[in-house]
């Protein structure tokens, strides 16, 4: 891979492996993300993309049967050190899934404010600027500002995502994560949150897994492949798609599996 | 042509049919409770009157007399009932739904309730006379309204079990992702959005409750007059119209007949404010 400039490391893995039961899905993966850009996981259906990324805020251990080894460094602190609490981790990295998740018995307003509602934050004069300015960042601030009080799941698919984009930026978190944000979404939808995500990773470390590998290349600043529950390469974007150094790469950009 | 026309209308024929089957198989089902509503108002709505809902039961002979300690013996275990019977039923659906996943404890627990559930009404009688009628050696309004929970609890924690599960795992991940700590995620997310229908199910459970006979029998045993307190004996809707019924008075009967007018339409009210509150809006909340 060479000798490449980066960014200050914002989260890295070092040897992360995943496991469901006695199965393993991950056999030991280590990568470096970089403070404000944006990391795409490329890979195959099944190659263990999804558990990469929950180990990243510790959401894997709540599948049943699931537990990972392995270090995490958010800003150099392992976030699996057994003295952390995940759920203060969890503040610190945000996560937007594959599905848009609004919770259904919340309003806009309060979906977008429950990271901070559901923590005991109630004053409206904190609140009210923080829902601005997520909605804001999360392109969905014009069509909704008047409609705060709808219930979230009334929104459009495109605009729920954004929605759930919004609430998870409410936090505040440095970083956040992605599980395939747009393959739910019509191109349009997609093409908006392509968008923002640009403006996004000025304020906010992104990794995002995605299958469409136009996607990678039009947004992310690295990309990292995956294959078989392996990291087989990982570099600038550019790099990755005009001269991977691994053949598996190279197979899979160029369409001949996966 | 004309066998394809022929055997279209033989179809359309047979649907109709099955249609019209149907219809009377619904009618047959809504005839009873209709039935049953006439006669109670024809036999019971001309003693409802200021009396039944203030008077207590007369000495036979005595003019008057109404329903006023039934119902405020029927309110009050309903109410302690409730009290203790909802948030026990709630604190199990929770468990068996949150956290009983893979422990042998939530096997025994749904098990247990399970038993509870499908234990005849009287038995639970026969055994909160056991545990608390013999220590005390009292009859009491606190002793029904026990039994009454004992029938409460398996149905509210078996039903919000049910609904806690039909909420998405996504909205829970959701949920955690935000960095909200698991109890609440389970109280704001989980329970919240299934709350329409467990509010529904509560509500059944607790109209259910208040028809319920059999386990009074032996624990609050019944009382012509108020209760004096809830360590004394008490009457209750449901065991004054049996008192009332059984009796060889013409006055007496008519009062039953009232009461049972009044135990039907508080409980078709209780079901009716369900479905009211529940359809509006409970709907769309589970995918
Ligand atoms: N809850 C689970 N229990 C058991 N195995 C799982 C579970 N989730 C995923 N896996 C397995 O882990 C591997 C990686 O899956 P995943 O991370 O979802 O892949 P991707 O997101 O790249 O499609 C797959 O082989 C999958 O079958
Ligand atoms: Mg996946």
């Amino acid at each position: 891979m060479g000798v490449e400039m980066l960014n200050s490391v914002e989260l890295e893995t070092l040897g992360l492996q995943a496991y469901f039961g006695q199965v393993r899905a991950l056999h030991g993966v280590s990568l470096q993300v970089p403070r404000h850009e944006l990391t795409a996981l490329i890979g195959p259906s099944g190659c263990g993309k999804s558990t990469f990324i929950r180990c990243l805020n510790r959401l894997h251990e709540e599948s049943p049967g699931a537990r990972a080894e392995g270090k995490v460094l958010l800003e150099g602190r392992d976030i699996y050190a057994p003295t952390v609490d995940p759920v203060l981790i969890r503040r610190r990295i945000g996560m937007v899934f594959q599905r848009p998740n609004p919770f259904p018995a919340m309003t806009i307003y309060e979906n977008v404010a429950s990271g901070l509602i559901l923590a005991g934050v109630r004053d409206r004069r904190v609140l009210d600027p923080v829902v601005e300015r997520s909605l804001k960042q999360a392109a969905l601030w014009d069509e909704v500002k008047d409609q705060l009080k709808k219930p979230g799941t009334r929104l459009s698919g495109g605009q729920q995502q954004r929605l759930c984009i919004a609430r998870a930026l409410a936090v505040d978190p440095p970083v956040l994560l992605m599980d395939e944000p747009t393959s739910a979404l019509d191109p349009i939808s997609t093409a908006r949150i392509e968008e923002l995500l640009v403006d996004l990773k000025k304020a906010v470390t992104v990794v995002m897994v995605t299958h469409n590998m136009q996607q990678a290349a039009r947004v992310s600043d690295r990309t990292a492949f995956f294959l078989l529950g392996e990291m087989v390469e990982s570099g600038r974007t550019d790099a990755i798609f005009t001269n991977p150094a691994d053949s598996r790469t190279e197979q899979y950009i160029t369409g001949r599996f996966g | 042509m004309s066998d394809s026309h022929f055997f279209d209308s033989w179809r359309k024929f047979k649907s109709r049919i099955a249609m019209v089957a149907l219809f009377l198989g619904c009618i047959f089902a809504v005839i009873p409770l209709f039935a049953i509503l006439l006669h109670l108002i024809r036999q019971g709505a001309t003693a409802i009157d200021w009396n039944f809902f203030t008077q207590v039961q007369k000495p036979v002979g005595e003019v008057g007399g109404g329903m006023a300690h039934a119902i405020v013996g029927t309110l009050s275990q309903v109410g302690i009932a409730s009290l203790f019977g909802i948030p026990l039923g709630l604190a199990c659906g929770v468990y068996l739904s949150e956290y009983g996943k893979r422990e042998r404890l939530a096997g025994f627990v749904r098990f247990a309730l399970e038993l509870l559930a499908s234990t005849p009404s009287i038995l639970v009688g026969v055994f909160v006379y056991g545990i608390l009628v013999v220590p005390m050696k009292k009859f009491s309004l606190f002793s029904g309204a026990m039994a009454l929970m004992l029938i409460l609890l398996p149905l509210v924690a078996r039903t919000s079990e049910e609904l806690l599960k039909l909420i998405p795992q996504h909205l829970r991940e959701a949920g955690l992702a935000l960095g909200i700590p698991r109890w609440r995620v389970i109280l704001s997310v989980v329970l919240r959005s299934a709350w329409p229908g467990v509010l529904a199910a509560i509500l059944l459970g607790v109209a259910r409750i208040a028809g319920e006979t059999a386990p009074l029998v032996l624990t609050s045993f019944g009382n012509p007059n108020f209760p004096q307190g809830i360590t004394q004996p008490s009457a209750s809707l449901p065991l004054q119209i049996y008192t009332y019924a059984i009796s060889p008075f013409e006055e007496w009967h008519r009062m039953a007949w009232a009461g049972a007018l009044l135990l039907v339409l508080s409980v078709l009210a209780l079901n009716a404010i369900t479905r009211l509150s529940g359809g509006s809006h409970g709907r769309r909340n589970v995918e």
